[in-house]
């Protein structure tokens, strides 16, 4: 059991005020750096992996010929053979439209009645999907392809330009999974000292219940629950303050639809996870608590 | 009952505090050890309520080998010794009741079969009005009898007392010892470190053992042979 049951006359033997003093209050920083750093861990692994999923098979073909025309020609005649290729999934001729109002953002005339932007030889762009894994046998097919219906034009690979960005957002991940681990060996040993100083504050009464007759878990029981309930109220605060962060954030980050930060978010195992980190926190305190009481008992005859 | 054949004790690499310790306690027997201080009383004492094992030579207590032991087994064994000790080792946070008690909770004696007797006790030491007191707020004498009371709440078979009457007036030095005697008729096997030789005198039939620079003196054999066990 994770918070021992001990009679209430046997926790007497425990002196009323709290064995650990500041533990509780570390525990809580703990916790809730925990928490964040597992959210964002979370959310940046599902961010990289949304993005690597959405770029690993998608190429946008540039026609850059010269004659509008014959570039329109050539973007339509792509797709259509693109689209039946059983190898792509779906091909899109980008709308001229949506180029200009892309192009419009930054030269600020998003309405698209900017004679400049309309006199721009903008390229044609044909955005292809393709089906399966097997990407590279993909691309030599396209470059068939695209060398047929469309002399000259380039090949961009998604994952060219957006794959170190999914790179570093999955090392951002990694890095914080790492601070969880760090911080949960952090606490392991917060409980540990709490342990072992709680053991030397109370020696003299461990040695006197040894010498009545009291067994190492009788004795580790005592102790292992006061040092449980001591962590579970600091996990408890620092889940608090933690929940309320991430709900903050969470708040904040609704504002953003679009873009890189929109592939941000906790999902329901993400959520699972974090609550049910408190729980493996406490759980672990307690083992952790009993551990190092056992091994310190076996020291006294 | 209690079983020494050729004992010795050292602390770390220094030089034996007891030497060559043999004698055999027999059940029911009343015995005092003395000698001056620094003979090693209370190193013997230690054994005798499991607190130290031998550096050599053999120890056997209720008929088992307790120098190879396992560690768990302790406990079961600890139960049947009542300790005085000298510097009594109340727990302070605890009121006389609850000090008292305390052998009989670990025990895993109920609330309910434990307040009768524990409140008998606490009448017989006379501290029947200050059963909630702390150690704190008692004197030597009071200390020392709750100690005692501890000792024998829960009727030990071996009742080991290092110095028990050193903090209580001569009256209840006797009350004390009456006490021992009692125990001892029913059965109990006592052990009493004392410098008091009046003490010694009042109990018949008291073996006495003394100890001089970590050796037995015991020149008739009584100890190691008791009468009992001559053929």
């Amino acid at each position: 059991m994770i918070i021992p049951r001990v009679p209430v006359q046997h926790r007497r033997l425990l002196p009323d005020r709290r064995l650990s003093g500041p533990t509780p209050w570390v525990i809580a920083i703990l916790m809730m750096l925990t928490l964040l750093a597992a959210a964002a861990g979370v959310g940046l692994s599902r961010s990289a992996n949304a993005i690597g999923s959405a770029i690993a098979g998608r190429v946008t073909v540039q026609i850059v010929t010269a004659n509008p025309v014959t570039r329109a020609e050539q973007a339509a005649a792509l797709r259509r053979a693109a689209a039946a290729q059983p190898f792509v999934l779906s091909a899109r001729a980008v709308d001229r439209e949506e180029l200009q109002a892309t192009m419009g953002q930054w030269f600020g005339s998003a309405d698209g009645d900017d004679p400049v932007l309309h006199s721009l030889p903008l390229p044609a762009l044909v955005d292809i999907d393709f089906v399966g894994e097997d990407r590279s046998g993909h691309m030599e097919q396209l470059r068939a392809l695209v060398a047929a219906e469309a002399p000259g034009a380039r090949i961009i690979p998604h994952a060219e330009w957006l794959g170190p960005v999914a790179r570093l957002i999955g090392s951002l991940a990694w890095i914080a999974g790492g601070l969880v681990l760090l911080m949960t060996l952090a606490s392991a040993a917060v409980v540990i000292m709490t342990a072992r100083a709680a053991l030397g504050t109370h020696f003299a009464t461990i040695e006197m219940l040894h010498l009545i007759g009291a067994t190492d878990r009788q004795i580790t029981r005592l102790f292992q629950r006061r040092i449980a309930i001591d962590t579970a109220y600091g996990i408890a605060l620092g889940s608090v303050v933690a929940a309320a962060i991430l709900l903050l954030i969470g708040w904040q980050w609704a504002g953003i639809t679009s873009g890189l930060a929109a592939t941000a978010s906790l999902g329901p195992t993400g959520w699972a996870l974090l609550l049910a980190l408190p729980l493996l926190a406490i759980a672990l305190a307690a083992l952790t608590a009993r551990q190092t009481l056992l091994a310190a008992l076996k020291k006294i005859l | 009952m209690v079983e020494f054949d050729g004992v010795g004790l050292r602390y770390g690499p220094d030089a034996e505090v007891l030497c060559d310790i043999s004698f055999n306690l027999q059940p029911g027997s009343f015995y005092f050890l003395t000698g001056p201080s620094g003979a090693g009383k209370t190193s013997l004492l230690k054994m005798l309520y499991l607190a130290q094992r031998p550096s050599r030579g053999i120890v056997r207590l209720f008929g088992e080998d307790l120098v190879n032991m396992p560690r768990p087994r302790l406990p079961g064994f600890r139960r049947r010794i009542g300790v005085v000790f000298q510097d009594f080792r109340l727990i302070p946070h605890l009121s006389a009741r609850d000090n008292i008690a305390l052998p009989l909770r670990i025990a895993g004696v109920s609330e309910e079969d434990l307040s009768g007797p524990v409140g008998e006790m606490l009448s017989w030491i006379g501290l029947g009005d200050r059963a909630d007191a702390r150690p704190a707020t008692l004197s030597g004498g009071e200390q020392q009898r709750v100690a005692i009371a501890r000792a024998v709440i829960a009727r030990p078979q071996l009742l080991v007392a290092d110095e028990p009457t050193g903090n209580v007036d001569p009256e209840m030095a006797m009350r004390l010892l009456g006490l021992f005697e009692a125990l001892n008729r029913l059965g109990t096997t006592v052990v009493v470190a004392t410098h008091d030789v009046h003490l010694i005198s009042r109990i018949e039939n008291a073996q006495m053992m003394r100890l001089e620079k970590g050796r037995l003196a015991d020149p008739t054999g009584a100890l190691r042979y008791p009468p009992a066990n001559r053929a």
